[in-house]
């Protein structure tokens, strides 16, 4: 039947393990499915096919969570022999996650409750401490492939308040609204009889009750913004708003004191409500990720020092000093710049630069900050402390305090300066001329006017629409911070893009062979030998090359950091860098390659080629009409070449750019009124992404890894960003058009109102009328014009 | 019909009643996650298991036949 594992859905390709009738593809995920049916956990394979993470080898890594004082930073709360601790876990995604993760006590009886916060991939478990601590929770949940992401980011955060005031507000304001309609209905239709004449008072001082709340708790926002608005010179929105509110409300008033009218609180409450919505409309969050991170997420709390009798010892990382003798393990990241002690190690940079190729270092070489140690633990010597390595020096640059651009200026500030204007010469006007013609209805003209000018329709527009967008955008894998961005993106002169990770895949390569013919005997023992062993290019050679038999070759020797020696019927291969392979070979090239010995003839090499992302030369192509293009890349120019041959002859391209010279060139650009967008991934964009006006994080897996940003894509829409940036003009588009509406609407408003007969109940009417309108409007417009990115969606998984 | 006014102060009252209702349930956090208890929810049936051995089957029919 099918390949898959049972317990994670992996396909098993190297090795198959049945148990019970199932298959599993590791002894891992075979321990993690007899742990749980032990327990009568098995509903967990109920609810969901294969939803299982294979549990990694976590030997060593949690024990710092022996530490008082560190365990102290990370939990909640503690008291009597109790502790509530919040872990974040990137596998959550599915209902059997749910469901195991609050059924842990049935693991462990010191385990109390657990509850899952799904849309923030969290759980939050009280547990009692007489034999049980946060390292031993830590260490059941990785082994049920669960694994907690534990950084240097959670060590000692405090934990933010959660801000539910527009909750609150929008209910009072909606509380309010309800009942004042209700309220005020009899009055709409009988005018003068007898009972209502009778009970008018009660119903109109109920209503000015209900509106008290609503302009002094709801609607304070309006009044805040305006009067900052005004004392920095500018003409906000909000500023024809918040008048709009304090004259229905002062109006409404004086028209029930002085048994004028019924009054406006019906509008007032309904306006203030629709506004409200429109605000949670358009915060749209994605609570999983962040959008702020600093090398802080990336970087462990604690390492392994040696002390000078050579004893291990965990120190938190901030405690690190110069000179101090640090153990790093197989996939631990280096925290610090250092002096590699031992004899060689081999560091996946991909954190910082996006290349996942181990760069070797031989003792006494440099080794920086944010590499992972990839192979046996290795020593190095600390040379400088945490905050002054190279790479999280960054991170001091100004660039990281300022939150918001200055420069930038939204569709609906541009407008409002000319809206407010136009309204408050019209009410003008409007009193004047009354004043002369008739002089009891000048002041109800002037009023009538601000009410109904007030621009109710025009400031949902771009919350409905772009926050429309915004969903549509993050369902297909393309998450932005806030609506803001999407304006910024509808306005853009440049694209600068990082090339390693972000142009290339870097989870593919293109393999190539050149040498001499193998023999399939040659083919059968090279396969077994890369079977072997656990180096990243022998798996991805041992993947491409074509299936054999499965067999132990004889002798197998490998040598860390350098190769292979393997020998079968009386031949000895040497498989690794070119200096292993052969002594007198000297390799010319640059490229990643695996060299192959057999008897001490040299056979040929494994070439590894980077593989672009698919779709980038259409992608390029179709941008570089209406922007101008520029490539950075940290690299050497040994791909210029061929990006040369592949892109536009326009695209500019800039090489051996450090982080801090990347995020210069865009202040370069910049400061020739250009807008600029960032494409890039690894920490060492990151200066660039928030220097740039929106920069946009190119991620493999969205649960993790990605720096500060503007926004992040899922690496497989990458090659639809032209069409992102033409929807997001468009949308741009739609809310131009629904300020054409609701110009419209006002138009009919103001006739109203300037002929002095404006009643409430046409108030009543026009306002909630026009707001729903472009709310219908900017919804059905937004689906439509979001069609391109959804049917090649569709269509991937026809 | 003076009974509108004891009309209105139900009418009020009730919806009062709700208003405060909500006040709490956002204080207490009901509304900061919209979608784990949807799913929670429909766990019910496994949590309670007296007689694991037995239980955990019925469970098992009752999730395939839903």
């Amino acid at each position: 039947m099918s390949n898959i594992c049972f317990h994670c859905g992996d396909e098993c390709t190297n090795t198959k393990i049945k148990h019970e009738e199932k298959l599993f593809c590791c002894n891992g995920c075979k321990t993690v499915y007899e742990i749980f049916s032990e327990n009568d956990l098995n509903c967990y394979y109920d609810l969901e096919q294969n939803p299982g993470a294979t549990p990694l080898d976590i030997n060593g890594k949690y024990d710092y969570l022996d530490k008082a004082e560190i365990v102290e930073k990370l939990i909640d709360f503690q008291e009597d022999n109790t502790e509530v601790v919040t872990l974040s876990i990137p596998h959550i995604h599915c209902s059997s996650c749910i469901w195991i993760l609050e059924n842990l006590h049935k693991l462990n009886k010191d385990i109390v409750s657990s509850q899952v916060d799904f849309p923030k991939k969290k759980v939050t478990v009280s547990y009692k401490t007489y034999d049980f601590s946060l390292k031993l929770l830590v260490e059941l949940m990785s082994k049920i492939g669960y694994e907690p992401y534990i950084s240097l980011e959670n060590y000692g955060q405090s934990k933010e308040a959660l801000d539910r005031s527009l909750v609150y507000k929008i209910g009072v304001a909606g509380f309010a609204f309800g009942n004042v309609m209700f309220l005020s209905f009899p009055e709409y239709f009988e005018v003068s009889e007898y009972w209502l004449e009778q009970y008018k008072p009660v119903f109109r001082w109920l209503m000015f009750f209900f509106s008290l709340p609503v302009v002094f708790y709801a609607g304070q926002g309006y009044f805040k913004s305006a009067i900052k608005g005004l004392r920095s010179g500018i003409l906000n929105i909000d500023i024809p708003i918040a008048l709009g509110i304090a004259v229905l409300f002062i109006r409404s008033t004086v028209d029930i004191v002085f048994d004028f009218g019924s009054g406006f609180f019906d509008s007032l409450t309904g306006l203030v409500f629709f506004l409200l919505l429109g605000k949670i409309v358009q915060q749209k969050t994605y609570k999983f990720m962040s959008f702020e991170r600093d090398y802080k997420s990336y970087f462990p709390i604690a390492v392994t020092k040696l002390n000078t009798n050579g004893k291990e010892e965990n120190t938190q990382v901030y405690e690190i000093e110069k000179g101090d003798r640090l153990l790093i393990r197989n996939q631990e990241l280096i925290p610090v710049d250092g002096i590699l002690m031992s004899p060689s190690a081999e560091i996946d940079y991909s954190f910082v630069t996006g290349e996942a190729k181990l760069v070797k270092k031989v003792s006494g070489d440099k080794v920086f900050a944010g590499g992972k140690q990839s192979g046996s633990a290795v020593e190095i010597v600390a040379e400088k402390s945490v905050e002054q390595s190279y790479l999280t020096q960054l991170w001091s640059n100004d660039v990281f305090k300022k939150d918001y651009n200055p420069k930038f200026q939204s569709l609906i500030d541009k407008i409002s300066k000319q809206f407010t204007f136009a309204v408050l010469s019209i009410a003008f006007i409007g009193l004047f001329f009354w004043l002369f013609y008739d002089a009891s209805l000048a002041l109800n003209v002037f009023t009538a006017v601000l009410i109904i000018a007030c621009p109710c329709a025009i400031a949902l527009a771009t919350p409905f629409t772009m926050g429309n967008l915004l969903r549509i955008f993050g369902k297909q894998g393309f998450y932005l911070k806030n609506i803001s961005v999407l304006e910024q993106m509808a306005d853009l002169d440049v694209f600068v893009f990082d090339k390693t990770g972000t142009l290339t895949a870097n989870t593919k390569s293109d393999i190539s062979y050149s040498g001499l013919t193998l023999s399939e005997e040659d083919k059968r023992v090279l396969k077994n030998s890369f079977r072997n062993s656990n180096h990243p290019l022998s798996r991805e050679l041992y993947a491409f090359l074509e299936s054999q038999n499965i067999e132990d070759s004889e002798t197998f020797e490998e040598h860390l950091g350098e190769g292979i020696v393997s020998s079968s019927n009386n031949h000895t291969y040497k498989l690794g860098s070119a200096k292993f392979v052969s002594d007198d070979f000297i390799d010319q090239n640059l490229k990643t390659a695996v060299h192959i010995s057999k008897d001490k003839t040299y056979l040929g090499k494994f070439e590894f080629d980077t593989v672009y992302r698919q779709g980038l030369e259409s992608l390029f192509e179709s941008l570089d009409t209406n922007y101008k293009l520029i490539i950075l890349s940290g690299d050497n120019e040994g791909e210029k070449p061929i990006l040369t041959k592949m892109l536009p002859k326009t695209t500019q391209m800039f090489f051996n750019q450090k982080p801090d010279s990347k995020m210069r060139l865009i202040e370069k650009i910049q400061s020739e009124n250009k807008n600029v967008a960032m494409i890039g991934d690894g920490l060492n964009d990151a200066g660039a992404l928030k220097q740039a006006d929106i920069g946009i994080a190119i991620s493999e897996n969205v649960n993790v890894f990605s720096p500060a940003c503007d926004a992040i894509m899922d690496a497989k829409e990458f090659s639809k960003l032209d069409a992102y940036v033409s929807i997001a003009k468009k949308g741009i588009n739609i809310i131009k058009m629904s300020f054409v509406f609701s110009f419209l609407y006002n138009v009919v408003g103001l006739y109203f109102a300037l002929t002095g007969q404006l009643q409430p109940v046409i108030a009543a009417i026009l306002m909630p009328l026009s707001s729903v309108s472009i709310v219908v409007f900017t919804t059905l417009a937004t689906q439509n014009i979001s069609k391109p990115i959804i049917n090649s969606k569709s269509l991937k998984y026809d | 019909m003076n009974v509108i006014y004891g009309l209105l102060a139900i009418s009020i009252l009730v919806a009062l009643v709700f208003f405060v209702l909500f006040i709490f349930s956002v204080k207490k956090g009901q509304f900061d996650d919209d979608y784990t208890p949807s799913v929670r929810m429909l766990f019910d049936d496994e949590l309670v298991k007296e007689n694991p051995k037995t239980q955990n089957k019925n469970s098992n029919n009752q999730q395939k036949q839903s």
